[in-house]
């Protein structure tokens, strides 16, 4: 059993949950996820390492509220336990020296994104964040960014913190900010990857998402979290879940995230973002 | 003295019939009773010069446990088993005994051969039963350490037999149960979990400590292992599903095996909403292919309800790899068996929902490396087949993950960990490997054999 250590709402629906886990601090690295049950009857819910803490031997991640795995964690309190925390998983994200970068994070993707930023810039990188929501508040952990980055940039769909308006406002965000990035990192829901790779296809700069796929397993046993990569299946729990946004088949990705749908989401949706993907 | 009268004929297996069972997840083969057991037990000639030993790759003293039965000393058989195999109850079910014991027993020549796996069954239900389980004596711990990869057959035989010789064991498991495919993979039909779970409580109660969640190569990686234990044992399995590669496969309703049934069995999707995992209710399902693992997937592709399901297989009858009483087991239940038959593409619909599997008719032509004949394709055969579920049942391989965080361990074209037929011995000092991960996707029973070994060559290594 593994102890709660905290977990608490930091925005509407969006939860820091952190976990006692020394074995995976052992291990972790930044774009690592790990695969939890809240109960003994749970399914396996993957989810991103937002930060961890070596010493206490504790690993956080923050998530939200879907359906009903969530909800069940979103039930429980510090110092309640849960029977399965597997992890580290998946690859690291690549880290080295790429000049600037440009690190985009939304929804559960800004926690995730962190501890990737951090690293990019322990590594001497020009890191600018962008934080996007549909309004500010839903938006976080700016305090914990700014040390790291050059310049924190809010996105808004309603305007009432930074830029108002969609990520397809990123070239002339970037034109206004005057960044020229080497490369450009999302986390998030897949909408807000799929249309940033869009974007960045036409700017001719690199882009790595972070992909989301229904899992199992996690140690590529079962197959669930294939997705089509520059006309490759690959794995998303081993060969990513970090891959090239401006290869990756979304029209399929999209498809094959909706398989439980109807058994799943219809009769407990909950978010009150209307296209948590 | 006379020659003892020859029974030609097995004691057939009580089931549930199957209306009934395939409504249900209980197990099909109901096991003999104590007359049954004791009949079958009486056919057997006490050779002098058992082939059938030889047949089991552990070397089971088959006759002399069907001797004990004879003299209703039960305790005494499965003592006898025990010397040798420590997943009595799991072997008895699912052993390919066609293949091995009983293609061998002199009976078979002319009638049917004695049902060995079904009498050892029977010995190991029965002392599960009797609540009174031997345990062997166990050697004074010899301080020394050994981490194993991996809670299958494998894992579990290395372990059991390191620690009656004194050793202090510890399992690690990627999943969040133990018991390897024998959990994940093979359903509660054929092998119920409780069964599995006896298994793996007795080789805790041994001393073995089961760590897991843990995954190694991610968790932890061998090298660090490396620094904490006198021996590591990979028993890894083979746990990475291989796909058709044809057009269609990342259709919704496209399915590996492994998902199709980790599902259902250790995620116990049957049992939804119960249990928070779905599992997709198809009326019209295909399986791809004819082992023991697309006979599980389509068995339970019915018990879900499904309305027809086909089994797609390219070669015929006769070359199915699978186990003949289970191949007998789908067909009396109704599975439909399309022989000579392969798919080519897969078909959806605008929402990305497979609806239609193109196949193509075969003929068998020369014999090919495996000596079986080669499947060729009919020109102009092709046909559709209306489906709104498909299961790849192909084959597995070793999983990379560990293979790809320990520099020097040798491996072979297909991801398989090299190891010494006779040893286990890795190309990596101080680790050995055997099962599935070695051999590519095989048997329980010889993992098993091969786990054996490997145990004897790492007490051999590290008492020197
Ligand atoms: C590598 C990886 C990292 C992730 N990191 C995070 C994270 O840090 N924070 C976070 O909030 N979410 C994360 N997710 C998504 C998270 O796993 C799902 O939101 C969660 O499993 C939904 O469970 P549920 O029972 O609450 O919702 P469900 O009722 O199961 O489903 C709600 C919605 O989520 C989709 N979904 C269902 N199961 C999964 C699944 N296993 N993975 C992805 N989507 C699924 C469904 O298609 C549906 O649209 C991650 C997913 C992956 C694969
Ligand atoms: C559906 C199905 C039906 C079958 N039916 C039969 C049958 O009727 N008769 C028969 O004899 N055989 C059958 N088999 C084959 C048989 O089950 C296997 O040959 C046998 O289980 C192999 O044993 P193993 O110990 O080598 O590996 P496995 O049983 O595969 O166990 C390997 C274990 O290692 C774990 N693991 C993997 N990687 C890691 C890691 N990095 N860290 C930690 N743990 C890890 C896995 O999670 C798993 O639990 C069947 C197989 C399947 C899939
Ligand atoms: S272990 Fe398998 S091969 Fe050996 S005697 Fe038992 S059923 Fe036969
Ligand atoms: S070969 Fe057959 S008849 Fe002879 S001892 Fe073995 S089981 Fe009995
Ligand atoms: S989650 Fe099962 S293979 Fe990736």
């Amino acid at each position: 059993m593994y102890r709660i250590v905290e977990r608490r709402m930091i925005v509407p629906n969006l939860h820091e949950f952190t976990v006692e886990a020394p074995q995976v601090t052992m291990a972790v690295r930044p774009g690592n996820f790990v695969i939890l049950r809240a109960d003994e009857t749970g399914e396996r819910v993957p989810l991103s390492v937002a930060d961890w803490d070596p010493e206490a031997g504790t690993v956080t991640s923050v998530f939200l509220q879907v359906g009903g795995s969530t909800a069940k964690l979103a039930r429980l309190k510090a110092g309640d336990s849960i029977p399965t925390y597997a992890g580290p998983l998946g690859k690291e994200a690549e880290i080295s020296n790429f000049g600037t970068v440009l690190c985009i994070g939304g929804c559960y993707g800004i926690g995730s994104i962190y501890p990737v930023a951090r690293a990019l810039h322990e590594a001497g990188n020009t890191v600018y964040t962008l934080l996007e929501g549909r309004s500010r508040y839903l938006l976080y952990w700016q305090e914990k960014f700014r040390p790291i980055s050059t310049r924190v940039i809010e996105l808004t769909r309603d305007g009432s913190a930074g830029y108002k308006g969609h990520i397809s406002r990123l070239p002339e965000i970037l034109t206004l900010e005057k960044i020229k990035p080497d490369r450009i990192i999302v986390n998030g829901c897949t909408f807000l990857m799929m249309r940033t790779s869009g974007v960045t296809r036409e700017l001719g700069v690199k882009t790595i998402v972070n992909m989301n796929p229904i899992m199992i397993d996690g140690t590529g046993m079962c197959g669930v979290c294939r997705l089509t990569v520059a006309g490759k299946t690959k794995f998303a729990c081993v060969d990513g879940p970090d891959f090239d946004g401006h290869e990756v088949d979304w029209e399929e990705f999209l498809k094959r995230r909706e398989t439980y749908n109807v058994e799943e989401v219809q009769p407990l949706r909950r978010s009150g973002c209307a296209s948590h993907y | 003295m006379p020659a003892k009268p020859i029974d030609p004929k097995k004691r057939p297996m009580p089931k549930q019939e199957p209306f009934e069972r395939i409504r249900n997840f209980d197990e099909v083969a109901l096991g003999y009773t104590l007359d049954l057991a004791h009949e079958e037990a009486s056919r057997c000639l006490a050779c002098k010069k058992p082939r059938c030993v030889e047949g089991c790759p552990v070397g089971i003293d088959i006759p002399a446990f069907i001797q004990c039965m004879l003299e209703a000393d039960f305790s005494g058989g499965i003592k006898k088993i025990k010397e040798k195999n420590a997943l009595a109850a799991v072997c008895g079910r699912v052993c390919p005994q066609e293949e091995q014991c009983e293609k061998v027993c002199v009976l078979g020549n002319k009638h049917e051969p004695i049902a060995i796996g079904r009498l050892e069954r029977f010995l190991a239900d029965w002392e599960a039963a009797s609540g009174a389980i031997e345990k062997p004596d166990i050697g004074p711990p010899n301080g020394r350490r050994v981490a194993i990869v991996g809670s299958g057959p494998a894992g579990i035989t290395v372990a059991s037999d390191l620690a009656l010789l004194g050793y202090d064991v510890t399992i690690f498991e990627a999943l969040h149960e133990a018991g390897g495919v024998l959990t994940y993979g093979i359903p509660e039909f054929r092998l119920p979990k409780a069964v599995v779970r006896r298994e793996v409580e007795y080789v805790k109660s041994l001393g073995v400590k089961l760590h897991l969640d843990f995954i190694v190569g991610k968790t932890r990686t061998v090298d660090a292992f490396q620094k904490e234990y006198d021996a590591i044992f990979i028993g890894a399995g083979a746990g990475l599903p291989w796909f058709m590669e044809i057009p269609g496969e990342n259709l919704n309703g496209v399915f590996s095996a492994n998902e199709y049934l980790t599902r259902c069995n250790l995620m116990k999707g049957f049992l939804f909403p119960a249990y928070n995992t779905p599992l997709k209710r198809a009326s019209h399902v295909a399986v791809f292919g004819g082992g023991n693992v697309a006979m599980d997937a389509a068995r339970t592709a019915l018990r879900l309800g499904a309305d027809e399901v086909h089994i797609v297989y390219r070669r015929s009858r006769s070359e199915l790899p699978a186990r003949l009483e289970e191949v007998e087991n789908a067909e009396e239940e109704g599975v439909i068996f399309d022989y000579l038959t392969l798919p080519t593409k897969l078909i959806g619909n605008e929402r990305g929902w497979l609806t239609e599997i193109e196949c193509l008719r075969m003929e068998l032509g020369e014999p090919d490396e495996s000596g079986r004949r080669r499947p060729v394709p009919v020109k102009g055969s092709e046909f559709l087949m209306k489906v709104d579920a498909a299961v790849c049942a192909i084959g597995n391989s070793p999983n990379p993950l560990i293979a790809m965080t320990t520099p020097g361990l040798s491996v072979g074209k297909k991801g398989n960990v090299v190891a010494d037929e006779e040893t286990g011995q890795t190309s990596r000092e101080r680790v050995w490997a055997g099962g599935d991960v070695v051999t590519g996707a095989a048997t329980v029973i010889s993992a098993m054999g091969a786990a054996r070994k490997a145990a004897r060559s790492i007490h051999e290594t590290l008492s020197k």
